[in-house]
């Protein structure tokens, strides 16, 4: 069974409808807010930990909990920052978002403020979204006038929300790195603890949430914790914003119940695999830096956190990337390495000296000009990146790798055989000498 | 991480312009005071506005300047945010090809080509007449329209070649097509017919 149309919480993904504040009021936004922010600080935090929300930037945290984790009276200012840096290969979601439905990310904003007892609020945009960055603005201006935000607003708690801007760095989509840029530095990400519950921006505390935990607030607060924890699994819960990117007939963002099957999900809403269902090679499940899954693996496959972690990958973003037989896995993820190794931020050595040396690897495997120890080797080197650095970045760029070795091994061996046998060929046997 | 230095050509100074300055003085005041360091990215991307789409070195130290903050903290930043171009772009359109797996899978290569044979051989070089320039750029998150390009503040979705080359000649000719998808679909809708949302919804249920 697909979703109803009734539960889906984005009501104008596909910007059928106007964004503009009156429009998106008559879908529900900002409907009963002051109610909620009358019940109290606790009373949301509660709420949304008994919808069982679990973060929508990739690493799938309760968002409930996070916000417990802010210090309650505490002489320096509180601030939530948005995370909008969307640039996990694959995502596209938090963008549609931002220019379909922006007062339901600027409503939750000021909820999720409320809840942790912040008065500003800043969202930090990818700076390649422009056009979603004047979007969002737009409505930010359109909900000022009408007093729904500001000082003395309408709701009882002063709060203002600015919008930032990146300018094209992957890795400011790591919490702490986003902070350091917001500050005006590169961004490199810093070591935890202090975690920015306790030191975050500008030294203060600080929540760092995604755009699509935060725009689902207002919903989960007005149907109810319950009615979010009866969609999706049990740890799984409620509705999730799916990218299908790659060899599928209609790609596409669709809004799906988690836990979801791979194979509705893609027979039902993006016109099945290109070249049907068996033409299916492998899937990459949750952005490129989750391990891909082959074939296989896929019929029964559901999407959700702990499903994907079992087979030792994960949900991350719910970014699908889908790859036809036609696809060389070496190739694909090739390329992701290569994005690693652009994207690395230069502070640690095991990445960034192992993410070029990775792709340098992959680029001969590629062409089989490899020879076969030289696979361990490569798992080897994903080991040593893997956990021994300060942010999540040396794990994704690890990960792919060792995917494509887990499941395609033999594709590497005998693309070194083949050409082991193409030189064999050219060179003529001096056997007899 | 990417090689990135400055050009080896400089122009002599620079000066934000009575718009820019009101603008740039309204975006400091958005961080709390002392904190003005925050401000350099936007104002580093309204410079490079202002410059025909590049950042000369006179820019980074003027708005360093302006922030209280060491030139090489300004110049930190130029270097390690890729969407600064430290080197002339074309006058008329610089392409970003995103050519990441997502795009990748979907043929990017084949308007990387094109890029190669129509604009120049090399990224981050002016085509003869100087009007174009093009780089392969990291995803830029229009995944499920790929392959696309970014072209100024618009992306392009759902290319082929030939819809690049019709793209492009817009540029060439002083006017840019309808950004977004270039076969027609809607955002990021399935193509064809709806698979969910397909009545608006209200507060109420259906409309």
């Amino acid at each position: 069974m697909l979703l109803k149309d009734e539960d889906r919480i984005f009501k104008n993904i596909y910007g059928q409808g106007d964004s503009g504040l009156a429009a998106a009021k008559s879908r529900g936004a900002w409907d009963g807010t002051k109610t909620f922010i009358d019940g109290g600080h606790d009373a949301i935090i509660t709420e949304v930990k008994g919808s069982g929300l679990r973060g929508r930037g990739g690493a799938g945290f309760p968002t409930g909990l996070k916000w417990s984790f802010m210090p309650k009276d505490d002489p320096r200012p509180s601030y939530l920052v948005i995370n909008a840096d969307e640039s996990e290969p694959g995502s596209c979601k938090d963008r549609e978002i931002m220019r379909h439905d922006p007062q339901l990310l600027i409503e939750g904003a000021l909820l999720s403020s409320f809840a942790i007892r912040a008065h500003v609020c800043y969202i930090y945009i990818r700076g390649e979204f422009i056009r979603e960055r004047e979007r969002l603005q737009a409505a930010i201006d359109e909900a000022y006038a009408a007093n729904l935000i500001g000082k003395n607003n309408i709701h009882g708690w002063d709060f203002d929300f600015y919008v930032h801007h990146g300018a094209g760095a992957y890795i400011c989509g790591e919490e702490t790195a986003l902070l350091e840029s917001l500050e005006g530095r590169k961004g490199q990400p810093r070591l935890k603890p202090p975690f920015p519950a306790n030191v975050g921006l500008y030294g203060a505390p600080t929540t760092v949430n995604n755009v699509e935990s935060i725009a689902v607030i207002p919903d989960i607060l007005r149907r109810g914790g319950k009615w979010f924890a009866s969609l999706g699994m049990a740890n799984n819960t409620g509705t999730k914003l799916f990218q299908i990117s790659g060899h599928v007939e209609k790609p596409c963002v669709v809004e799906e119940e988690m836990g979801i099957s791979l194979k509705q999900l893609i027979n039902d809403h993006c016109g099945g695999v290109r070249g049907g269902w068996d033409n299916l090679l492998a899937v990459i499940p949750g952005g490129s830096s989750m391990p891909l899954i082959p074939a296989h693996l896929c019929d029964e496959l559901t999407l959700d956190f702990d499903s994907l972690t079992k087979l030792k990958s994960g949900l991350g973003t719910a970014a699908i990337i889908v790859m036809d037989k036609s696809t060389d896995p070496i190739k694909a993820i090739r390329r992701i390495a290569y994005f690693y190794r652009h994207e690395s931020c230069g502070q640690c050595t095991p990445c960034r000296e192992g993410t070029g040396w990775m792709w340098r690897v992959l680029q001969r495997m590629e062409r089989g000009e490899a020879e076969h120890h030289e696979i361990d080797l490569l798992w080897d080197v994903t080991k040593q990146v893997e956990g021994h650095t300060i942010c999540a970045l040396g794990d994704a760029a690890a990960w792919p790798v060792q995917g494509l070795i887990r499941h395609y091994r033999h594709v590497i061996e005998e693309r070194i055989d083949a050409r082991k046998a193409r030189e064999d060929e050219a060179t003529p046997a001096n056997a007899a000498e | 991480m990417a090689v990135r230095r400055l050009h080896p050509l400089q122009a002599g100074g620079f000066a934000f312009s009575d718009e820019n300055l009101r603008w740039a003085k309204e975006t400091i005041a958005k961080y709390p005071e002392g904190k003005q360091a925050s401000a350099i990215i936007p104002l580093l991307w309204r410079a490079q506005e202002q410059e025909g789409g590049w950042l000369p070195e006179p820019a980074l130290r003027a708005v360093a300047d302006m922030l209280g903050m060491a030139h090489i903290r300004a110049m930190e930043i130029a270097t390690f945010y890729t969407m600064f171009q430290l080197q002339p772009v074309g006058s008329k359109a610089h392409v970003q090809v995103c050519g990441t797996t997502p795009c990748m899978l979907c043929g990017s290569e084949s308007l990387i080509e094109l890029c190669k044979t129509r604009i120049a051989p090399t990224q981050h070089t002016l085509s003869e007449d100087g009007a174009f320039s093009w780089e392969e750029v990291e995803c830029l998150g229009c995944c499920a329209n790929a392959p696309m390009v970014q072209i100024g503040k618009d992306v392009y979705e759902d290319l082929t070649p030939d819809l690049f080359e019709k793209v492009l000649d817009g540029f060439a000719a002083g006017k840019p097509p309808k950004p977004g998808s270039q076969t027609g679909r809607t955002a990021s809708a399935p193509k064809g017919k709806l698979t969910s949302l397909k009545e608006s919804v209200t507060a109420g249920g259906k409309s």
